[in-house]
């Protein structure tokens, strides 16, 4: 294993003395328990918009604190939930009497600690509200599983409630936003390398050096199936028609278009994949009206994409428009 | 014949033990099905719990669980860190202020411990999860105290009952968990929870058994 660190097990919180080191200005951090708020929190009269989950996923969360989406983030260890603690913590630093808003990919750990936490919290005073971010159509919605991951969507949702918060709407209108946003996108992802996380130091699986896996998670869970590596419209059509059938979205639908990076994965390589996708939807009559490129929601050093559409209206396309100014997000205003 | 609060603490150490010996099994069997962190979680906290006795008052049975169990939320993280948080958050309530609990004390607590977990998770038998070793043992722990069978008689009874509901993980498909994206793929692979659980009431055999004979 080759990694820029100096213990595994002090990667979390060197990174984040790392971040308060560099964004003092913006966001203030606390390690023991581990979160970052709004150098400003609490914003009185705002909804506090909270987040969370396994490191190794950045920018998100840590790196959307900050006006116009998070208030506060609670990394925990790599790919591991972080704990009620932090997160009861966190949403008392971010109460600015307006309730507070836990935004939370469906993952069994994230579920259970973030409903501990939301218990905590209330018993402290706090109003709390959580929306479960599950996206990812690869995965089968059923009795029989943990039900669909929360994955790129989740980073969108951050935006719009964010902005949501800071047109001070109350917290069952940034709620109700939130899960009409989960209502109303759907993602699915794949990988061309595997992550290897630093407590193990092997990759979380095996792929061959011609192979890929279709319908990956963002903690090397396995996909829907593997294939030999093939052109980039390729992968685009397998990704794609899952998301645009499961939804439908539909000939005359303005959507979001994100084309997101999985950490290993260069940027050109993305556009590439963007020219694809931008193809794929207008060929079916889908207006790609917003569009995000870019590693936001990343598996460590894993090589891939995923791809997260979001039907549009009127409203969540202007909170997705409105200003934002978070260490790894902006939009001028 | 009982079991008092020095014990507890003797079995929450002897659980930690365990734990260690076991991280690296813990860590391959969760990567061929979840991802692999349960064995360092689970070791991480009960590291920090076991710390934590030292700062505890000493006597009352239901105070040193809880602060077990908040010890373990607080550090574990994952869904293993909720489950036994859970597990001896309401396994202390049940025995707040019991300076010494007999096997019919020692069980009732032991089955609130396990409700909270079915709770929390909202797992049912068979789901491939550390209820599958958990409900067993609860169930031999009632046999054992019906038939009158001594404390240490009984904590054998349940850890070999864990033990069995342990391996009878192998051949089910999980539907909790992350395990659960893999569907027909996870069977043929023993559960990590439940492995964890055959090594907590292993260690409630090995320990507070042991005392008692």
């Amino acid at each position: 294993m080759k990694k820029l660190i100096n213990a595994a097990d002090e990667v979390v919180r060197d990174a984040l003395e790392g971040m308060a080191l560099a964004h003092s200005d913006r966001v203030r951090v606390n390690l023991d328990p581990a979160y970052i708020v709004r150098a400003d929190a609490p914003v009185q009269g705002k909804v506090g918009i909270v987040s969370g989950g396994g490191s190794g996923h950045e920018p998100m969360h840590g790196g959307f604190v900050g006006r116009g989406m998070l208030d506060a983030a609670c990394p925990g260890e790599i790919f591991t939930s972080p704990t009620p603690d932090q997160m009861a913590e966190a949403t008392k630093a971010v109460d600015g009497g307006a309730g507070v808003l836990h935004i939370v990919k469906n993952y069994t750990g994230d579920v259970m600690n973030f409903e501990m936490a939301s218990d905590l919290a209330r018993g402290e005073g706090s109003e709390v509200a959580s929306v479960v971010i599950n996206d990812d159509v690869a995965v089968e919605d059923s009795l029989y599983t943990a039900g669909r991951r929360g994955v790129g969507l989740t980073v969108i949702a951050e935006k719009i409630c964010g902005a949501a918060a800071e047109e001070r709407r109350s917290l069952d209108e940034v709620a109700d936003i939130c899960r009409r946003v989960n209502d109303q996108g759907r993602s699915m992802g794949m990988a061309l390398t595997a992550p290897t996380t630093p407590a193990s130091g092997q990759p979380s699986f095996e792929l061959g050096g011609d192979e890929i896996e279709i319908g990956i998670g963002i903690h090397g869970e396995p996909g829907r199936y593997r294939e030999a590596m093939r052109p980039a419209h390729d992968v685009v059509e397998r990704l794609t028609t899952p998301v645009v059938e499961d939804l439908p979205f539909e000939a005359g639908d303005n959507v979001l278009a994100f084309v997101n990076g999985m950490g290993g994965t260069p940027l050109v390589e993305l556009y590439v994949v963007y020219r694809d996708l931008h193809r794929f939807l207008e060929q079916r009559g889908i207006n790609v009206t917003r569009n995000l490129i870019g590693s936001y929601i990343t598996s460590l050093e894993m090589a891939g994409c995923s791809i997260t559409l979001l039907r549009l209206d009127d409203e969540l396309t202007r909170l997705w428009d409105a200003p934002a100014d978070t260490i790894a997000y902006r939009v001028c205003g | 014949m009982s079991i008092d609060d020095a014990a507890v603490r003797d079995w929450m150490r002897a659980f930690a033990s365990e734990v260690e010996a076991h991280r690296a099994e813990l860590i391959r069997q969760d990567s061929a099905i979840g991802d692999g962190d349960h064995g360092a979680n689970m070791d991480r906290g009960m590291k920090k719990a076991v710390q934590r006795l030292d700062g505890l008052g000493d006597g009352d049975i239901g105070a040193t669980l809880k602060a077990m169990g908040m010890a373990l939320v607080s550090s574990v993280g994952g869904a293993a860190g909720p489950l036994y948080g859970t597990f001896f958050m309401q396994m202390g309530a049940k025995a707040a202020g019991a300076g010494e609990l007999d096997l019919a004390g020692w069980t009732e607590a032991v089955e609130a411990g396990v409700q909270g977990v079915q709770a929390r998770g909202k797992a049912e038998p068979g789901d491939k999860t550390m209820l599958d070793a958990l409900l067993p043992a609860t169930d031999a722990l009632r046999q054992a105290a019906d038939d009158g069978a001594d404390l240490g008689e009984a904590l054998r009874r349940a850890a070999t009952a864990a033990q069995e509901g342990m391996e009878a993980t192998i051949p089910l498909v999980a539907r909790k968990g992350r395990a659960s994206y893999l569907g027909e793929r996870s069977a043929g692979h023993q559960d990590p929870g439940a492995t964890s659980s055959h090594l907590l009431l292993k260690a409630a055999a090995d320990a507070l058994g042991a005392q008692d004979s």
